[in-house]
Order: C-alpha cells, then structure tokens, then sequence
C-alpha cells in the first residue's frame, strides 16, 4: 500500500480552481483516490457539487477523461463506458491498456436517485469501483435531507421546528445494502483518513468486478462547521462509532479500526456541528440518549459479525 | 487551435467550441485564481516543515507544491514539501490544523 | 440507374421486429444496452441470440431500466463505440431525461422505437403519442411504413448519425404490433453489403485517450450554455441534405429509394391525405381505389418527422386544394396533433396553400381502415369548392 511519498510524488490527476466550499471535504476523496490508482482511468461524475463546482465550461479540474451525463445514472453511465472499452478491445479497435474506471456520485445520486442504477451495475458485474461520497444531505441544493442524513440532523427540507427536532429517520445503511448484491469488495471510509481511504481504493483496484466503497466527507456549510475542522469531524465519526471503518471482501466482515478505550461519546462529535445544536438545549436529552443507544447497538452488532467472520472454522 | 488564458473570458464563438460541449484542456481550471476568497492565508514556515505532507493529503484544493528529491543519506527518492500555491488557497485552515502540533509549520493570518 | 445494377437481395418472412434486429446484426454495434418493453421487446431479445450464437461481437448490456439502456449507451458512445438500445412507449418516457443529452453531446447512438400509447390509462398498442412526446430532443425521427421500410431505414439512420455533418441520434419507428409483429416478405441486404453501407464508425472524441484527456458533459452558464446549442440545430438542419442523399444512394444500390417526404400520386391532386407510419399503406390503397373512378387524389407520407420537412412540405402541398393532416396522437393543446400544427406552420408563408383539416385517429391502437379514409377524401373533395372549413380538428372513430 501507497505511502503518502508515494502518493505526492505524482502528478495530480484533480487539481485546483474548483469551485467547492473552503474546506469542502469531498475533494480529497477524488485526489487521494485517483492517487492510488496506478492504472489509465475514466471517471464518470453524477450532477451534484462534484460535477457542478469541478468542470464549469470551458474550466476543468480533471486532469484524467472524465464523463458526466445526469444525476442518477453515473453508475449506468460508467457501465456503459467500461462495456465499450471491453468490447473495442475485444474486437481489436482500441488497444488494451489496462483502463479502470470509477464512478463517483454523492449521497443523494447514490443512497436515493441512483440506488437502481448503481444496483443494476453492481448486479451486472461490471469492472468499475463506485465511490460515494456522503455528506448526509443535498448540499448542493441547499441542504435539504436524503436517505443518508443522520436522524435529528437539521436540513432545510426537515427543519427543526417548534415541534419537530429535525429529520426523523434513521440513516440508511448503503454499505450493507451493496453487501448483499454479493460484489467482491465493499468498504466504508472517511475523507479524513488518507491512509485507510486510499488502501481502500488500492485493494479494490486489484480486484476484477464490480466495487463500492462509501466516504464520509464533511460539508462545512451543511453541518454548519468550522472550515479547519474538516479533517477532524470525519476523524471523530470513527471515533465515535458513527461511522466505523471496515470492509466487507466477498461477503466477509472485517473491522479496519477499533478505537476500543479511546471511543468517544456522540456528543463530542454532535456538538461541533451547528445541524444537531437542538440537541443541546434542556429537554433533548432523551433524544440524545437514543441516538447514542442506537451508535452503540450498530457498533456491538458490526462488532459481533466481524468477530464472527473472523473465526476460523 | 490552442486554448491560453484569454481563451477563458467567455468569449468562443460558435465556431471555435469544440463538437459536443466537450473540453479538451485537462486541469484548465487552474486558470481560475479561487485564491482571492480568502479571508484568512496560511504562512508555511519551510525551517519547521517536516515534509510528512499531512497538508498535501488534506488540501482540499490541492495547493501543496511538492518536489522529487534524492535523499543524500539514504540514496532514495524523497518527496518534499515545498509550501503554498496561494493563487489556489481559499483559507479553509486545514493545513493549519493537521500540521503535527510539535510542528507546527503552518499558521493562520489575516489575508492581505 | 438501370434495373441490372441493383445489388441482389435475399428475400426473407419477417416481422417488423425481426428486420429491425437483423438490420442490427448487420450492423454489429460495438454496445447494445437494452430493457425489455412491449411491444419492443423482441428486438433486444432477438439481438440477444445473435451474441448468444456469437453471430455478432456486440457486448450486450441488460440494463435495469431504460434510463440506464440510455445512460449506458450514452457512456458507451462518449467512449468511442458504436451504440445502440431499442425500446417503447414508456420505456422511451423513461429515457425522456437522457434523451437531449446524448444529442447535445453529439453522439450518432441509433435507436429504433415501436410506436404504442403512453399511459394512462396504460395500453400497448400504437400510436404515436410516444414519439412525438420526444420530438424535441434533438433526435432524429424516421418513421417506417412496414418492415422493409424498419429495415432499410435502420441501415440508413446509422449511415446519417454518424455522417460528421450530422453527429445526432437517430429514432427509427415501427408502427406497434402492426408493423412490429406483422409477418411480411421484405429484402435484406447480403452481410458484407450492409457492413459496407454503414462503413466503419469514426467517432469525433473519446474518453478512453490518458494521453489526451477529455471533459464531456461540463456545466455551461450563462456564457456557453447558447453557443453549444446552436451547432445542434445547425445539424438537424443539415441532416435534411443528408438524409436526402443516403435516401438516394440506398435507391441507386439497392433499388428503394427515400427521401424526407413520400409523395404518393401528388402531381395533378387536388386534394391529399398527410399522414405518418403504417396508415400510409392502408391510405395508398385507398388511392388507387378513387383514382379509378376519376378523383384527383393523392398522399404525402413523411417519413422524416426530425428534422421537419418544412420546404419539401410546403413544395408538395402548393398546388393542392383541401389537405387532412392525420394525426396518430393529440397533443392535448386544445389543437389537435403535432404533425397538424406544425404542417400548418410549414405552409403559414407560402402563397398558395391548401385548405387544411386534422383528423386525430388510431389512439391505443384503434384500428383504421379504408371505409374511414375514402370518408375523409369524400370531405376533402367538397372542401376544397366551399366556403367554409367547417371543423379543424375531428376524432375518427370515437363513440361519443
């Protein structure tokens, strides 16, 4: 696995003069991965912040082809990209040189509008790896909640009101929805984990087939953060057992990091956060007891089956 | 033909766009100078730097400035640090806030 | 030309599907991204067994949907394959979003389409209202008047999309289960003539080049979003010339020749039905039928809907007297159907011009036969000495 020598050493593949947020936090995941993969590589995009703040006409960031066509079909897109290499060098039309593709699509254009087509792709076992990047919400648009905002999370589409503590839901679990269409290789990351990201992207490159890997980056403007405290706030997720680091190779658990005695309470990560400041005032505490109750179920449950796979029969 | 800087004032014609709204100057976005946003600027102090390229891994806008070196010592290829595109720089203060804290190489100041 | 020179064809028993998959195999597109939909479904499944059999080296990609099926063959183009999908109806409602896109990135995807009604209430019968739903997207619109028509016109499309004074997507439409599942004798060309015909696929960009790197499908703004239009429509207005001359060239190796419009029977009409598809077959019998009792009538068939024929259209229909613009669907405006208004609209600077009426018949597959259509020339016949109009726009066929 790559240093970060090794990784800085080369050429970037997704350079500056993009028009994301100071402090945005997804667009490391693009450099970082695209630094880890060796081979030729297309990218296709859905619409959101990484299409619309990275190839303004005639501006690009991209430094590697890059194909965007909507929002909910970057998957089906890039489907059809990797089926048209294999077939082209099948029939001698184009040379075969080793050419990898990625899709990357943020949580709106994966968990929701891009879950059939992402489904389709992965069912069809095509050689791609799908990157989600998750920031909970439709930032783009302003912040409006989607299936991968975290519950009691304030959005502009499930505000937080006189009677209303914000989104009610409970976040979907994508990682283990992309489980079960039985892929080689699944895994969850952060952005702020350079190391764990970019082994992540690397195992899936070695893999043939079809690969997802979900990141969880930070928006400053929708979590209402401080710009410098990007890295740090996907840092404590993991540390908190939000959001923990593990990867799944052919349907098998295994844990990337335990913060065992250094697991910190939810609180610590939620306060930092203007999106859950409700959560704060007298009267929610009981609200932050149950989604401290719910980390803590999800965290032993993960535990237990990565445990569980890890035994040798 | 070849596109340069003054090709970026919005003002190809018809004629001279490319066939399907495609672009063919990879990385030309670095012709937009996003480093007039700031209202704070990072000081890269390179006596301190260390070269773990903490901030390069974190820049979200891919600012750090490095350089292949041999390392006489070891005879190995290192990779340095070699400061700030602040041509680039929005001021997000991520650099400043993973820089190792026995570092501390990077500091935050008032934009000029 | 003379008679001897026309290639030898083989003469075969094929449905409209069946042409249209063959015409496919001949083609040997690099991807086909499909989704089963009635009454389309056959086209993919047939091209199915020819990868199967290995009888084409096509990478079939059976997608989820149809918005996938244009995605996909979307991200195939912009790679630099041949592609093509198939579909109907709602399938093709589905891809409505994709549909402008694969056109403003200029990629030459050919797609043939049966015609059947969109829902609701849900049917799977023909009409137009599908088709026309899209006639705005950029695409090219062929409709074919029975198998040999889907055939040859498939032939054809992929010839004119990627003709590089073209670079626009093609539709290629079949009448549902009238043409698409209706058995007849066509002629098909020998493998190696079609192969030939077509030509070889040169696409203008592509994304698998590391050492030139591409952006496709940027954001424009306020600054470019106007300029990239403009070379679409400057395309579709070419392709008019285009279409003419592969029509041409097709006529004068194979012996059937195509142009924008058919003009069935025109020269001394006074009046003419104007119609699209399979009831051009059905009217053309009805001609022969009132020609020999004397009447001057005649036909126009378009067969090319995008890019409208507006001059062919307002050159055929100058010296006619009273015309019936069929239409096999409305356009719920509150004033009849597509092909009405926008005939209407191709005449509106002429100085000589016919009366002119809209018949909107054949919804959800309603049949349409000859007793109708002698009717509707009966009415022509007397409009085109009176005074008044009468109604503009009659539903043929409704109980009311």
């Amino acid at each position: 696995m790559a240093t970060l020598k090794e990784l800085a050493a080369q050429e970037e593949k997704f350079v500056g003069g993009h028009t994301s947020c100071a402090g945005c936090g997804y667009p490391n995941i693009f450099r970082l991965s695209l630094a880890a993969i060796k081979d030729p590589v297309v990218v296709v995009g859905a619409t959101g912040c990484c299409e619309v703040n990275t190839s303004i006409f005639p501006y690009t960031s991209w430094k590697v082809p890059f194909l965007h066509s909507a929002f909910e079909n970057s998957a089906a897109t890039c489907s059809g990209v990797e089926a048209a290499y294999q077939s082209l060098v099948k029939s001698g039309k184009a040379k075969d040189e080793n050419f990898r593709f990625v899709a990357f699509g943020g949580d709106g254009g994966t968990y929701d509008i891009g879950l059939q087509s992402l489904s389709g792709a992965m069912e069809r076992g095509h050689d791609l790896l799908y990157i989600c990047y998750d920031n909970g919400a439709y930032m783009n648009t302003g912040i409006q909640r989607s299936g991968a905002t975290p519950r009691y999370a304030n959005t502009t589409t499930a505000p937080v009101g006189k009677v209303k503590p914000g989104k009610l839901q409970k976040k979907k679990d994508l990682a283990k929805i992309m489980v079960g269409h039985n892929v080689p290789y699944v895994a969850q990351t952060i952005a702020g984990n350079w190391k764990d990201l970019t082994n992540k992207v690397e195992k899936a490159m070695s893999i043939r087939g079809p690969k997802f890997i979900v990141v969880l980056a930070t928006c400053p403007l929708g979590w209402a953060t401080k710009t410098q405290d990007t890295v740090k706030l996907t840092q404590m997720a993991v540390d908190s057992c939000f959001w923990p680091l593990y990867e799944v190779e052919n349907g098998k658990y295994k844990l990337s990091y335990d913060p065992k005695d250094k697991k910190i309470p939810l609180a610590e990560w939620l306060k930092l956060q203007g999106r859950f400041k409700h959560l704060f005032k007298p009267g929610n505490e009981n609200l932050l007891a149950e989604i401290q109750a719910e980390v803590d179920q999800d965290w032993a449950d993960l535990k237990a089956l990565c445990d569980f796979h890890s035994q040798k029969v | 033909m070849t596109f340069t800087a003054g090709n970026y004032t919005g003002k190809l014609t018809v004629t001279e766009l490319p066939e399907g709204g495609i672009w063919t100057e990879p990385g030309s976005s670095l012709m937009r100078k996003t480093g007039d946003w700031k209202t704070l600027q990072p000081v890269w102090d390179g006596q301190k730097c260390i070269s773990c390229l903490t901030c390069w891994a974190y820049c979200p806008d891919s600012c750090f400035k490095t350089e292949k070196v041999l390392n006489e010592k070891t005879g190995k290829e290192d990779v340095k640090n070699r400061g700030i595109d602040l041509d680039h720089c929005k001021g997000c203060g991520i650099c400043a806030a993973v820089c190792p804290p026995k570092v501390a190489a990077i500091t935050m100041e008032k934009a000029r | 030309m003379t008679a001897t020179t026309i290639i030898k064809q083989l003469t075969v028993a094929k449905t409209g599907n069946e042409a249209m998959a063959d015409a496919m195999r001949q083609v040997n597109p690099d991807v086909v991204a499909a989704y089963p939909i009635t009454p389309a479904t056959e086209i993919a499944q047939i091209f199915s067994s020819f990868v199967a059999d290995g009888m084409v080296t096509t990478d079939m990609v059976t997608v989820e949907s149809e918005h996938s099926a244009m995605s996909a063959t979307i991200g195939a183009a912009a790679a630099g394959a041949r592609a093509m999908t198939a579909t109907a109806s709602q399938g093709l409602m589905l891809m409505a979003e994709m549909l402008p896109i694969a056109a403003a990135l200029r990629l030459p995807i050919v797609m043939p389409e049966v015609n059947r009604a969109i829902s609701g209430p849900i049917n799977i019968h023909c009409d137009h209202s599908d088709t026309m739903f899209c006639r705005d997207a950029g695409w090219l619109q062929i409709f074919s008047e029975n198998a040999q028509e889907a055939y040859d016109n498939v032939l054809q499309a992929v010839k004119i999309a990627e003709d590089p004074r073209v670079h626009l997507p093609a539709l290629v439409t079949t009448d549902g289960f009238i043409i698409s599942h209706g058995m007849e004798t066509i002629k098909i060309l020998p493998d190696d003539e079609a192969k030939s015909f077509v030509g070889e696929y040169k696409p203008n960009y592509s994304l698998l080049n590391h050492e030139k790197p591409i952006t496709v499908g940027s954001i424009d703004l306020q600054n470019y979003y106007f300029e990239h239009r403009i070379p679409m429509i400057e395309a579709m207005k070419t392709a008019k010339d285009i279409i003419k001359q592969v029509g041409r060239e097709y006529g004068e190796k194979y012996g059937r020749f195509y142009d924008l419009i058919e003009q069935y029977k025109i020269d001394d009409a006074e009046v003419a039905l104007i119609c699209l598809g399979s009831t051009a077959g059905t009217a053309k019998d009805v001609v022969d039928a009132l020609r020999t009792k004397g009447q001057k009538v005649g036909l126009i068939k378009i067969r090319v809907f995008r890019p409208f024929p507006v001059e062919d259209l307002a050159a055929a229909l100058r010296n006619l007297r009273a015309a019936a613009v069929f239409d096999r669907s409305d356009s719920l405006s509150g004033y009849g159907g597509p092909v009405f208004t926008e005939v209407c609209s191709a005449l509106f600077n002429s100085e000589n011009k016919p009366k002119i009426v809209n018949y909107i018949y054949g919804l959800g597959g309603r049949d349409i036969d000859i007793h109708t259509i002698e009717a509707v020339y009966d009415r022509l016949n007397k409009l085109k000495d009176a005074q008044d109009t009468g109604e503009i726009v009659s539903y043929l066929g409704v109980r009311k």
